[in-house]
């Protein structure tokens, strides 16, 4: 296996909080030009496995690479975009423009004490045409709707650009209707971009048939392969997957394309 | 007041000073509003007032302090406050606010308690907590211009790492910024401008010069630059026009400053009302 081929590799990974696993033995790796799907119940330990890819902890046991680089030695943190659960980490009173918010995600490769220039501004208004937002650069980001907000926030991602693009949850928050369209645009990105994308949801119906890969995680990891052979298990292997009682809800396919699963 | 200018020294460092904090004071101030932090700048006044009353203690007791400008003292221990707090919201990860009241009342509890060793302090105290235009010496005006020039480079040259910090610590630290280390060049910052700020509009009224230009241009600004830009106007006009309203009526300009900066804040928010009812 050459390393060089693969964005992220994790090895036999363990992540303890207050003497309990969270996560337990986890191998994972994303291939270039992949588009991952990470699914699985609340609190199965979704939002850790990013933390720690991410390096914002550290596990107790176990090995991350990203781009072939171990985790601790790894300084080139603007290949990876990441775009968080936007809910808990933002505060829609700050007076920010659109322009102002996507800006600041060249705050890292520009480095210490350098301003913006001329070429970076094309780049920031290309970011935010390239989510569908070009109308909306001088709007204060407290007022848009949800939806708006987080393609702001990929915006603000891609604007480094990024070989890997990290999203938590992005649909949360995001009405019904624009869900659709919001996972076309991620798709765009990675097929026409070449951008490695790698999404964590709970919404299991929705991505399988956009993605290229899924793994399914709840504390270890239970599924860890292709969609088309996500596709061939059926509703009770994903129960089984989960290691207890899943339900898959189907909603009304007018305005909603599959299920849910909920714990 | 003009003719004053000219003649006065003491007029000329109060006006000076004055110029120099109303942008200062704002301008950490945005930052401070947006990061919701506005009541740690309460806290270290109160830790300064404790630095400046160990000062004038020293100075009654020794002969040896007789010389020693009370602003030393009391950026000493604001710094040494905001370091303390730092220290405190680590070890109360969860009531992160609870530093605030413990430095505030430590702050004050020690502060008179140096009060009341030196068996009073003569009006000198009084300048202190309520700000004065006759207390501003040319020794103040310079530490304080000194300390304005080095805030605002850093704010400069860290604009985009603060803005970012300020916006989503999360994301900050995600992206490798050092989020750490810029935070304690902030609070040290924040220190030490409430040090200098102190002069003119007094221990007890720092923290509105640097909430209430901002409260008020947050109501309406479109952007960060925009509302650090309204807050220094803000505090500009509340300074001077306060400074210039206290010499001729005669009235407490710290006092007089804020007062100017809450009917900024009026008009603001009724402004901002009458717009958004318009528009339906």
């Amino acid at each position: 296996m050459d390393t060089n081929d693969y964005i992220v590799q994790v090895q036999d990974l363990y992540y303890r909080y207050d003497k309990e696993n969270v996560l337990e033995n986890i191998n994972l790796s994303i291939k270039k030009g992949s588009f991952l799907a990470i699914v699985g119940p609340n609190g199965s330990g979704k939002s850790t496995l990013l933390k720690l890819m991410l390096g914002l902890i550290k596990p107790q046991q176990g090995l991350i690479r990203l781009f072939g680089q171990d985790i601790n030695k790894f300084k080139e943190q603007h290949k990876i975009g990441f775009v968080s659960q936007k809910a808990n980490s933002f505060n829609t009173g700050f007076p920010a423009t659109v322009f102002e918010v996507v800006a600041s995600g060249l705050t890292k490769k520009l480095g210490l004490f350098n301003f913006l220039r001329k070429t970076d501004h094309v780049k920031i208004k290309q970011a935010i045409e390239s989510v569908g937002m070009g109308k909306f650069l001088d709007r204060n980001i407290g007022e848009l709707s949800g939806g708006q907000q987080q393609r702001v926030f990929i915006a603000r991602a891609l604007v480094s650009e990024p070989e890997l693009l990290i999203l938590d949850e992005p649909t949360v928050g995001v009405d019904v209707q624009n869900v659709n369209s919001f996972y076309g645009m991620l798709e765009t990105l990675n097929k026409e971009k070449g951008i490695t994308l790698l999404l964590v949801t709970h919404d299991i119906g929705t991505i399988s048939e956009k993605v290229t890969n899924v793994a399914c995680l709840n504390k270890n990891m239970h599924f860890h392969g292709s969609a088309e052979e996500f596709e061939q298990l059926k509703i009770n292997d994903v129960s089984e997957i989960y290691g207890h009682d899943v339900h898959v809800l189907t909603h009304d396919h007018h305005h909603h394309g599959g299920g849910h699963l909920h714990d | 007041m003009i003719s004053g200018l000219l003649q006065y020294e003491f007029l000329q460092n109060a006006f000076l000073t004055g110029m120099i904090i109303g942008v200062i004071a704002p301008l950490l101030g945005v930052f401070i509003v947006v990061r919701r932090l506005s009541l740690i700048a309460d806290a270290l006044s109160h830790v300064t007032l404790a630095g400046i009353a160990a000062s004038l203690l020293l100075e009654k007791k020794f002969m040896i302090f007789s010389g020693l400008n009370p602003l030393y003292m009391g950026m000493a221990f604001s710094v040494g406050g905001s370091l303390f707090i730092e220290k405190l919201r680590t070890v109360y990860k969860h009531y992160q606010e609870l530093a605030i009241p413990i430095i505030l009342s430590g702050g004050i509890g020690l502060g008179v308690i140096f009060i009341s060793l030196a068996d009073g302090f003569n009006t000198d105290l009084f300048s202190y907590l309520f700000g004065s235009v006759s207390a501003v010496s040319r020794a103040d005006l310079w530490t304080i211009l000194i300390i304005s020039i080095l805030v605002i480079a850093l704010v400069v040259l860290l604009y985009k790492e603060l803005f970012l910090l300020s916006f989503d610590e999360e994301y900050a630290r995600a992206t490798g910024i050092a989020a750490k280390t810029l935070h304690f060049i902030f609070i040290i910052m924040v220190a030490l401008v409430i040090a200098a700020s102190m002069r003119i509009v007094g221990i007890l009224l720092v923290s509105s010069l640097m909430t209430l230009p901002v409260a008020a241009s947050i109501r309406f600004a479109k952007g960060f630059k925009q509302t650090i830009f309204f807050s220094i106007l803000f505090g500009e006009v509340s300074v001077l026009g306060g400074l210039f309203l206290s010499y001729y009526l005669d009235l407490a300009p710290g006092g007089t400053i804020v007062m100017i900066a809450v009917l900024i804040l009026v008009l603001a928010i009724w402004l901002k009302k009458r717009a958004a009812t318009r528009s339906i």
